[in-house]
């Protein structure tokens, strides 16, 4: 009794820090991409502020630039000009701070599915014990309890993707970046996926980043939408989204989204015949 | 499982190696007892089937035979030790380091293409231990494949993978320990295996140097004194044993990569 009443203070405590912190500030910030000739701005003259526990997503046609800007943010580029600050300092490199999904999954294949999650805790020193606990508690989270003995490969995509969230949000980070995580899921698990992540989100209260090229998606999850060009990867517009949360999944026929959704078409389309830019990913391409 | 069994493409498989295996001895024992001669190569002296099996009974019932299992297994599990450790070692640090493989690589390169008999004179001559000479035969013989296929495992790890757990917080030697370790395991799992088979492979090879025991050696003996049988059943014994125990690392590497089976069956 007395664990459980420390636990729920303690999980307070969490939401509180992190409702503090997550702060984003982008200044005129120029990534390059490519060697020599072939050397192009990948995102030019980007300026974005996001605050503390925002959900935003980036907005764009395949090759904009778009995961070239979360690629930055997560540190796994270096800004040629400009700089990316998170709660005020600059990001120098990958941090467990700032978590990253991707369309694939990165679970580790010879590692249960507790101990993908508790892997953050495991490179911070804590002990199994509580690791493993707070593995378990994330895992409820995403709603995969009686599953933390599997392998990775034994679950579905929805499921490795719940996992992976779970795992990088037992970090605790300011920031959760993600790189169209529900691309390769079939269009009703990504509702679900959808409707699982801003649950998530309210209970958590991190910052997230969302890219993706699903205007439906965007506008379903987002406090704000940035829509982003391709050929220099420029941002053309920011939306404010302002229906009410919590969204449920019949959102998406109701007239107001329509209007936005036939606007984002407008904003997307003049790029249509543009060549897009070789996929970049500073990952490597995925294997599937 | 109990059903899979009894499934019928799994009688038919099992009747076919039954039987294949038949005809080829029933071929041998009609060559052998007609002392076939075919011009390019001929069967007059070459012993019957019935006759090794005959010498089999004979080495099976002798006190020898466990003497000359005994030194050859120890023999192959000292230098297949040896083989593991070190191919195992380099082959870690040459698949993680482009500068190291640049230089450990091209010496081992060169060594590699050379057969286990040519190391013989060279062996004699650095091993004052005739028993240390022999190791070092079966430890060529292993070393290769393990140190292959661990280069290959490691570099085959996949870079999301790194990359994913630097950005959880992993450091230099947790990427080591945690990633790149149990990615490389399947393929070193692999390349013990082969070296397992390698290194009986070479044994005749190593027991050609001298010895009184050792199953190589009881075969290279039998040829020189004439004993054809016994060639055969020396040649059966080394088949069997490198086989039974290459399957036998095998299995036992498996044990420790339960997710890999998973994602074969899946894939």
């Amino acid at each position: 009794m007395n664990q459980t009443s420390l636990q729920a203070s303690s999980d307070e405590r969490r939401l509180l820090d992190q409702g503090a912190a997550g702060g984003i500030e982008i200044e005129h910030l120029t990534i390059r991409l490519g060697e020599g000739a072939s050397a192009f701005d990948a995102v030019q003259d980007v300026s974005l502020s996001i605050r503390p526990g925002e959900f935003v997503c980036v907005l764009g046609p395949s090759g904009c630039g778009k995961s070239t800007l979360l690629g930055g943010l997560a540190g796994h580029w270096q800004p040629g000009s400009g700089s990316i600050r998170v709660d005020g300092e600059t990001v120098a490199g990958p941090h467990p701070d700032r978590g990253l999904v991707f369309q694939h999954h990165t679970l580790f294949p010879w590692k249960r599915v507790l101990d993908n999650v508790a892997f953050g805790l495991k490179m911070k020193g804590v002990g199994r014990q509580e690791r493993t606990a707070r593995a378990r508690e994330m895992l409820e989270l995403v709603g995969l309890q009686g599953f933390e003995s599997r392998y990775p490969v034994q679950l579905s995509g929805g499921m490795q993707q719940r996992v992976e969230i779970a795992r990088v949000l037992i970090n605790q980070p300011r920031v959760m970046l993600m790189d169209e995580p529900f691309g390769a899921l079939d269009a009703q698990t990504r509702l679900r996926m959808q409707e699982l992540l801003l649950d998530v989100w309210r209970r958590v209260g991190t910052t997230i980043v969302f890219i993706t090229h699903d205007i439906d998606e965007a506008l379903f999850l987002a406090d704000r939408i940035v829509v982003m060009s391709p050929r220099p990867g420029r941002i053309v517009e920011e939306l404010p989204i302002d229906f009410a949360r919590p969204r449920q999944a019949d959102l998406v026929t109701s007239p107001q989204f329509t209007q936005l959704k036939r606007h984002c078409l407008a904003l997307l389309h003049p790029h249509a015949n543009i060549v897009p830019l070789e996929r970049l990913s500073p990952l490597g391409p995925a294997r599937h | 499982m109990q059903s899979n069994r009894f499934n019928p493409a799994r009688i038919v498989h099992y009747t076919a190696t039954v039987l294949s295996l038949a005809a080829c001895v029933l071929a041998w024992h009609w060559a052998t007892t007609r002392h076939v001669n075919l011009g390019l190569v001929t069967f007059q002296n070459v012993p019957t089937p019935g006759d090794v099996l005959e010498a089999a009974v004979a080495l099976v019932e002798s006190p020898k035979l466990g003497q000359h299992l005994g030194a050859s297994v120890a023999r192959v599990f000292a230098g297949f030790a040896g083989a593991a450790v070190t191919g195992v070692l380099l082959g870690l640090v040459i698949g993680r380091s482009r500068r190291l493989e640049s230089v450990l690589l091209p010496p081992l390169e060169v060594l590699r293409p050379i057969p286990a008999v040519a190391w013989i004179p060279l062996a004699i001559l650095m091993f004052p231990s005739s028993e240390m000479s022999m190791v070092f035969i079966t430890f060529i013989g292993a070393l290769f494949p393990i140190l292959l296929n661990t280069i290959h495992g490691v570099e085959g790890v996949d870079g999301r993978l790194v990359a994913s757990a630097r950005s959880l917080g992993a450091g230099r030697w947790s990427i080591f320990t945690e990633v790149v370790l149990p990615g490389a395991a399947p393929g070193i799992v692999t390349g013990l295996a082969i070296g397992m088979g390698t290194a009986w492979f070479c044994l005749v090879t190593a027991e050609m140097i001298s010895g009184q025991f050792g199953i190589g050696y009881y075969t290279w003996a039998s040829y020189t004194i004439q004993n054809y049988p016994e060639i055969i059943v020396g040649m059966l014994f080394i088949g069997a044993i490198g086989m039974g125990s290459s399957v036998l690392v095998k299995q036992a590497g498996n044990l420790f990569l339960p997710w890999y089976h998973l994602q074969r069956k899946t894939s």
